[in-house]
């Protein structure tokens, strides 16, 4: 499903004396089946381009496009059900949304409230508990017994079960261990690769950028600054640092190699680039 | 939705009001409502009005502002004063069916209603767009202080004000958060039968409760890491102190309550 902006301009609490503009004139495509990250410094308006990708903000101004669905200031409330089933979002630390007395009722709360029955339900959440790692035996067990990680999983587990066709991911790895980072990141690539699923990303992290996304939307005070994939991105190494994006840790590693009197073209932007382009810079200096 | 409420927002400024001690703030705001009361006839509404608007003109805060701040409460307003004018009798009777009656006691009376809410509204608004909800807190613990005597928690009393005062925008956002959450997945608020509507409610109001203890936990425990012990023998960091200007509203206000005293029929 494609998801478009055309010309958004949004103003939070338009009509008051605290009205505040957030976005401007926004102009983006994100394709069906694809892996975008959403980048830019706190308070350059991610989180509320990533309310509009399921209509829980509806632009002041211009059009969003989520599948065939038009959206804009007019669009009644009643009409955007639809919507918040294909668009699923994880939104920072999403362990605060579970209420549920069992596990298992939290993550098939999604699903029921989508008119799916109670027993198909449950189904559902069996298995979505196990994609994302949760043991068999804490399904019956209250949320709020659970550790941070784990309550994490399920609030996952609860967007994945409503089986959106887009998957909106607001600092999914925030405040968890590198291993966990490591399985989610991993799951949602899967997700991404064998689902058909497309992920939007919004992160702090370079490290997931390049490693994960084909597309990078980057923006700065309620406008988009640039798009393109990560590749294109990092070429302008000071661009990035400038809007006080940084780099991927591998990027930065290899910057160090530069210093010191390294000449090359390439621009290595995760550990496996990296590792090649050093074997393949060590065999030929050995073939010499 | 939440955002409409204009109760209890502070804006930054640096005016004559601005300037005041926040306990003559707050006392003055009280002992206003209260002459509000004394006004009887129109030429002392008219000069509490004048006085309304001094201090409106005197906080440089757009009059805007309080327009927004009385539309919520709108409807209690019309209420009120639709009650006054339907079911007061006495004067000249304009217009009468069975017991709903319009008679010129009641138009002056709705008049006098409407007016006193606008009055309290509007300077109750000028308080808190003009003291930052803290000092308004410690106002409190300052005023509250000879209670002290017949063993009255003044401290305690203020030490929870602060927190609430400071955590209502904090807990706002929560809120907001947890609700956009639960719309994505699924939930709908305001709509759909009553039941349908209070069953929708859980979905906030647990997690909300769960996250107020948390906080509450985190914070006591923090509190006590930094050696907090209670009230006894603490110091403060705020120290309220009255200036000339606080000598100007007490004068003013004085004048105003002669005024009115001498002025209502």
């Amino acid at each position: 499903m494609e998801i478009s902006f055309k010309h958004v301009n949004f103003d939070y609490q338009a009509g008051t004396p605290f009205e505040q503009r957030a976005l401007f004139d926004v102009d983006f495509t994100i394709p069906n089946h694809s892996y975008t990250a959403i980048i830019g410094h706190t308070g350059s308006g991610k989180s509320t381009i990533l309310q509009h990708l399921n209509a829980l903000l509806k632009p002041t101004e211009g059009e969003v496009w989520i599948g065939s669905e038009k959206i804009d200031d007019t669009t009644a409330n009643k009409s955007l059900k639809p919507i918040r089933k294909k668009v699923g979002i994880v939104f920072q630390f999403p362990e605060s949304q579970l209420f549920e007395e069992t596990v298992i009722k939290d993550i098939a709360f999604g699903p029921q409230n989508f008119g799916v029955s109670e027993k198909d339900a449950l189904e559902i959440a069996r298995q979505t508990a196990a994609m994302v790692g949760l043991d068999e035996n804490v399904l019956e067990k209250s949320p709020f017994d659970l550790s941070g990680g784990q309550m994490r999983r399920v609030a996952i587990a609860g967007v994945l079960a409503m089986q959106p066709e887009v998957l909106v991911l607001d600092e999914p790895t925030a405040g968890l261990d590198p291993q966990g980072r490591i399985d989610m990141m991993e799951m949602f690539y899967r997700l991404y690769r064998e689902k058909g699923m497309s992920i939007i990303l919004v992160t702090h992290n370079m490290d997931d950028v390049c490693d994960y996304a084909e597309h990078v939307i980057v923006v700065e005070k309620g406008r988009i600054a640039k798009t393109g994939s990560p590749k294109e991105l990092f070429k302008d190494m000071n661009w990035m640092l400038d809007k006080q994006l940084g780099r991927s840790t591998a990027n930065q590693f290899f910057s160090k190699l530069v210093e010191k009197g390294l000449k090359t073209d390439a621009n290595p932007l995760t550990t496996e680039e990296l590792t090649s382009f050093i074997i393949a810079k060590y065999q030929e200096a050995n073939r010499c | 939705m939440l955002n409409q409420v204009l109760l209890g927002r502070y804006i930054q400024g640096d005016s004559f009001i601005h300037r005041l001690d926040s306990r003559t703030k707050l006392l003055a705001t009280f002992f206003f409502i209260f002459i509000i009361f004394l006004a009887n006839n129109w030429v002392t509404y008219a000069l509490l009005f004048a006085f309304v608007f001094l201090a409106i003109y005197l906080s440089q805060i757009p009059v805007n502002f309080f327009v927004k701040g009385i539309k919520p409460l709108l409807w209690i307003i019309i209420f009120t004063v639709g009650l006054q004018m339907f079911f007061t009798t006495g004067g000249t009777t304009y217009f009468q069916w069975h017991f709903i009656q319009i008679t010129s006691f009641g138009i002056v009376n709705a008049c006098y209603i409407f007016m006193r809410f606008v009055l309290i509204i509007v300077m109750s608004t000028l308080l808190t767009l003009t003291t930052p909800p803290l000092s308004l807190a410690d106002s409190i613990e300052a005023i509250l202080k000879p209670l002290e005597k017949i063993k009255f928690p003044v401290h305690e009393l203020a030490l929870m004000l602060s927190i609430a005062f400071r955590f209502v925008p904090t807990l706002m956002d929560e809120a907001q958060k947890i609700m956009n959450a639960q719309r994505a997945r699924g939930v709908e608020f305001g709509e759909g039968s009553l039941v349908q509507q209070i069953k929708a409610v859980i979905p906030i109001l647990v997690p909300l409760f769960v996250s107020a203890f948390n906080r509450a936990l985190d914070l006591s425990l923090a509190m006590e890491a930094r050696g907090y012990q209670g009230g006894e023998g603490r110091t403060k960091f705020r120290v309220l102190k009255y200036g000339k200007h606080d000598v100007y509203v007490f004068v003013a206000m004085s004048c105003l309550t002669m005024a009115l005293v001498y002025l209502r029929g």
